[in-house]
């Protein structure tokens, strides 16, 4: 194990893990949104720094995917529709910060526990790399459950999405059609919710998922 | 080995279909090409019987996937046709227009393009892939009308089916993760054949978590509890025909995923048994269905739970294992796809002559529209299981088989079965007869799809054929 190699692809992966918690305590949306494409560009670093030292040039395919899309497309896009619905302002979490922050270092830690443990036998670098892919994902779910706003849900998936790509990338050698195809599944996402933001706007003029729940259709 | 083999094809008819019906303008002709279209996929399907391409690096039939296969090319068939009279009245009424007809028909054939790849693909990347197309099409087709529930169903499906996904690929990288110190690294390390064949010398931990990871993520698209709350929005807000595929096939082909992880995890003599999850979460949702049945107000609702509660028994049932009980499982599976369709399709023209889905407001069904009534009341017999229709049988093969080895377990087993009879017996009986309310004009609907299901289901409840004995005899001793 080169000592460098190692603490290098360390630190990007720690990075995004740290920039997972920055997003837990945005409340508003565009601090949400920047944090967000920080993330995405964490993202493409560490996956760009595997794809050298993994000597898998494919992978900068996938790093130019994150940076391009995730970092700069996508943020840009959901900044506007933010601005069009003038909602930028909107403060919405269900829990409070440091309650969800607590909550995330509990997942940390359980993620930990969890993936160093059965990983005994695999390389360390794939080892961290998994363990702090599961705190990302685990990270970006606790962040959809505790956000009410539909764009910040959104958010919240993607960067669940972005510890997905980084497992995927930490797993040596994993074929390319996965790769792609968490990249196409992320477009085809975007296209579904675009739809959905557009829907939304047009029928109830706000994006609050509370909103949506007054009818179920049987609760007279 | 021919060039185009009928593997190819159940693949490539939907999708070349999908781009036919996305560019043509008019729905009758649209209508009339879905019905051709999933009719020559089902003989696709049908062919594969009898000559069985060798597996691939993508593809793979083997005799496992051979009966979803063609159960799946079965039901798109008559759905589809089912279908074609369900949007005219649609159109009539304009809850929609044709130009989201067209992009209905298109999704319709998108969504077979998905279910059948996800069923065929020998690669656990492509499969999960597959199951991802065809979560969102459905998705799109939930939200179809655009009323303030559909919206609120498909935002909600949306979320939940999205994050199952995202555990579900992080259980496929764990896969990978484990496989690559025995078969190396690249494509091979994510083939279904070669996992099978090298599965005994894999990393036990890392499997274990990978099959929670996996579980978890398909078991929310199955609708086990508590991961099911998509499940009845979904049935009740999208149209019914999606409601019927999303019951008799969508459900399916995500079980269908899990029994292949569980079959990995089987192999391996480390592992953990995956059954008492499975177990465990079968029984969970029986009991759970079963009592929420009886709060229903919304007549799809009600029956999507009934399909929570199925999918209940046949995981369950596959948790079980062994020959008795896999059999079981499959019959089961086989049985309630066609009848819950076939329900679904009565439900689909009750709902639009009556203007209503709220079970309160339909009574008297066997009165004013006595096929549609009666068909209800035959399929609604059929699904809580009563004999002589093939549910029972499954029912009566796997309720047994469990009090044969595990009593304890058939307690509750046999309690949710009972709670979810008595709720069917005392809905059904205030919709199929009583004094007749709501309009009583008579409805252009297609009766075969319904026939055809309900006839099925009755005649296996009589008689099995040896050889389809035979064959599913053969596939539980391969699922263990």
């Amino acid at each position: 194990m080169h000592g460098l190699t190692f603490d290098v692809a360390h630190m990007f992966a720690g990075g995004l893990v740290l920039v997972s918690f920055m997003m837990l305590y945005q409340d508003r949306l565009y601090a949400l949104l920047n944090v967000f494409a920080l993330q995405a560009f964490v993202l493409s670093l560490s996956v760009a720094w595997q794809a050298l030292v993994q000597d898998a040039p494919h992978l900068y395919v996938t790093a130019a995917i994150a940076l391009i899309l995730k970092a700069i497309v996508i943020p840009v896009a959901l900044h506007r529709i933010v601005a069009r619905l003038g909602i930028h302002r909107e403060v919405e979490t269900v829990v409070g910060v440091g309650l969800t922050m607590l909550a995330g270092i509990a997942l940390v830690a359980l993620s930990m526990v969890v993936m160093l443990r059965v990983t005994g036998e695999a390389d360390p670098l794939a080892r961290e790399d998994l363990a702090f892919a599961l705190s990302v994902i685990l990270l970006g779910l606790l962040m959809m459950v505790t956000r009410r706003n539909a764009v910040s849900q959104i958010v919240g998936f993607m960067s669940l999405e972005n510890g997905l790509i980084l497992a995927a990338t930490g797993a040596k050698g994993m074929p390319l059609v996965v790769e792609i195809s968490v990249a196409f599944s992320v477009l085809i996402a975007l296209i579904v919710i675009g739809i959905f933001l557009f829907r939304i706007r047009e029928r109830f003029d706000t994006v609050d998922v509370g909103a949506l729940d007054r009818a179920r259709g049987e609760r007279l | 080995m021919p060039a185009i083999d009928a593997v190819t094809l159940i693949l490539a008819i939907p999708a070349v279909a999908a781009a036919v019906l996305a560019l043509l303008p008019g729905y009758r002709l649209s209508a009339q090409l879905n019905v051709l279209a999933s009719f020559l996929t089902l003989v696709a399907a049908l062919s594969l019987f009898v000559a069985k391409p060798e597996p691939g690096p993508y593809l793979l039939v083997d005799d496992l996937n051979i009966v979803f296969i063609a159960l799946n090319a079965f039901v798109g068939f008559t759905t589809s046709v089912f279908s074609a009279s369900y949007i005219a009245h649609e159109l009539e009424t304009g809850r929609l227009t044709p130009v989201y007809l067209r992009f209905y028909h298109a999704m319709y054939q998108v969504m077979m393009f998905g279910m059948n790849l996800a069923l065929v693909a020998n690669n656990i990347g492509l499969m999960w892939v597959a199951i991802e197309l065809a979560t969102l099409t459905t998705v799109l087709m939930v939200g179809i009308y655009r009323t303030h529930e559909a919206l609120e169903a498909a935002w909600k499906y949306f979320i939940l089916g999205s994050v199952g996904i995202a555990l579900a690929l992080f259980g496929t990288i764990l896969v990978y993760m484990a496989a690559r110190p025995v078969v190396g690294e690249g494509l091979d390390g994510m083939v279904w054949t070669i996992l099978m064949a090298h599965v005994a010398g894999f990393d036990p931990a890392l499997l274990n978590v990978a099959f929670v990871f996996l579980l978890l993520g398909y078991g929310t698209k199955v609708g086990l509890a508590p991961l099911h709350a998509w499940l009845p929005d979904a049935h009740a807000e999208g149209p019914t025909p999606i409601s019927a595929v999303l019951s008799g096939l969508l459900l399916n082909v995500a079980l269908y995923a899990v029994l292949r992880f569980k079959l990995l995890l089987a192999a391996n003599p480390g592992a953990i048994a995956p059954g008492p999850l499975m177990v465990v979460l079968g029984l969970t949702s029986l009991v759970f269905a079963g009592f929420m049945l009886y709060r229903r107000r919304d007549i799809k609702r009600m029956f999507a739970y009934s399909s929570i509660e199925h999918m209940g028994i046949i995981t369950f049932a596959f948790g079980m294992g062994g020959p008795l009980a896999n059999f079981a499982g499959l019959l089961h599976m086989m049985m309630h796809s066609l009848t819950k369709s076939a329900i679904f399709f009565t439900v689909g023209h009750i709902a639009q002559v009556k203007g209503t889905q709220k079970i309160a407001d339909i009574r008297g069904l066997t009165v004013t529209h006595p096929l549609l009534g009666w068909g209800l009341v035959l399929g609604v017999v059929a699904i809580a299981g009563m004999p002589p229709l093939g549910i029972f049988m499954s029912e009566f093969l796997v309720v047994s088989s469990t009090f044969a080895r595990e009593p304890l377990l058939a307690i509750p087993l046999v309690l949710g079965l009972l709670i979810a009879f008595g709720a069917l017996m005392l809905r059904i009986h205030g919709l199929a007869f009583g004094e007749p309310t709501g309009s009583t004009a008579p409805v252009k609907a297609s009766y075969l799809p319904m026939a055809a299901h309900l006839s099925l289901v009755l005649m296996a409840g009589f008689y099995l054929p040896p050889p389809l004995v035979a064959w599913f005899q053969h596939v539980a001793r391969l699922l263990g």
